[in-house]
């Protein structure tokens, strides 16, 4: 990993608000880029490989879901593991129609969760509201109008391997993440 | 039995309160009473032993714009025969005697009558909203219904 001379900036020239984690950064030379490179390689590879996520499905799209977690599709091989409670849950996966009823307990769900969360949005419904868009007043036109979404996945439902080609477009994003050090 | 036949029964049972039968084009056929006579007629129907009906299939509320309407669909394992009942409902103060102490699974069908068109059972155990949550306003199944712009701070 290569030292970004960015960081080398004496602390004069970064502006007043912004100069004190230059310095802190300077001051511990460009060795520490690479170990806290590698340390947040190593928690991202942790975090991607280990993403549990909720039994949330109010719709269709929990039986694809319930495939992909079966034998043929194996989610299991991701690291992805179905949790029953949101306490232990990386991963929101909301697999369905949400309506205004399930509309809290959604963003209830959600809060439950501890950081890092993630959510992916399955199926037509969880992202525009799919077939209930025009004349509906009961469905929510997109879970992205209750909770932040990271992953979209269309289909009506959407096969397994969509699925995991969302889970997978997911590990990506979690892989670009900087949790030590100086943010890029 | 046949429609005819049970219409016949109740026609001379109740009088003027079984009013026609809708026999052509429905199915099963169909013996409208006056609303206010559906809880006795109900529970002739399942306790007279030559009708003993003794499973209330469905019961749904109907929206005819000018009026509304409650059906029901009645079927007798004990005779293997099936009939319909239907009740019209004047719109402005659509209410009816409730037959949940007849039938207790209507108490469900009821209440998703009452949810969707506003329809009032009389005398319910319990009339509550079961699909809507508690503080939706008015009727959606109603042909006259307006949609919410937001519902909680959520665009409808």
């Amino acid at each position: 990993m290569s030292h970004d001379p960015a960081h080398g900036t004496p602390p004069g020239k970064g502006g007043a608000g912004a100069s004190a984690p230059f310095v802190a950064s300077a001051a511990l030379g460009p060795e520490a880029h690479v170990m806290v490179g590698n340390a947040d390689l190593f928690v991202n590879w942790a975090r991607k490989s280990s993403l549990w996520y909720l039994l949330f499905a109010t719709a269709c799209c929990g039986i694809e879901l319930m495939q992909a977690g079966a034998s043929r599709y194996d989610l299991d091989r991701f690291g992805a593991v179905f949790r029953a409670t949101p306490r232990q849950s990386d991963l929101l996966l909301v697999a369905g129609t949400i309506t205004h009823k399930m509309a809290d307990r959604v963003k209830r769900l959600y809060e439950q969760m501890p950081e890092p969360k993630y959510v992916i949005a399955m199926g037509s419904c969880a992202n525009t509201g799919g077939p209930f868009y025009k004349d509906s007043y009961c469905v929510v036109k997109g879970v992205d109008l209750l909770i932040p979404v990271d992953v979209y996945i269309p289909g009506c439902p959407p096969r397994p391997e969509a699925l995991i080609d969302g889970i997978m477009k997911l590990q990506k994003i979690i892989m670009q993440r900087k949790n030590y050090g100086a943010k890029a | 039995m046949e429609a005819q036949a049970i219409f016949d029964t109740l026609k001379g049972k109740f009088g003027d309160a079984v009013v026609e039968l809708q026999g052509e084009g429905f199915s099963p056929a169909f013996v409208v009473v006056a609303p206010a006579a559906v809880k006795e007629v109900s529970r002739f129907l399942k306790e007279d032993p030559g009708l003993s009906f003794d499973v209330l299939m469905c019961l749904s509320g109907v929206d005819y714009k000018e009026k509304f309407a409650v059906a029901y669909h009645l079927h007798s394992l004990k005779r293997r025969h099936a009939i319909g009942m239907k009740a019209f409902l004047p719109r402005e103060t659509p209410s009816l005697p409730t037959v949940d102490d007849v039938w207790p699974g209507a108490n469900f069908h009821e209440r998703e009558a009452f949810d969707l068109f506003g329809i009032v059972f009389e005398g319910s155990k319990d009339l509550r909203r079961i699909l809507l949550p508690e503080d939706w306003e008015g009727h959606p199944l109603r042909k006259d219904y307006k949609y919410p712009d937001f519902y909680h701070g959520i665009k409808v």
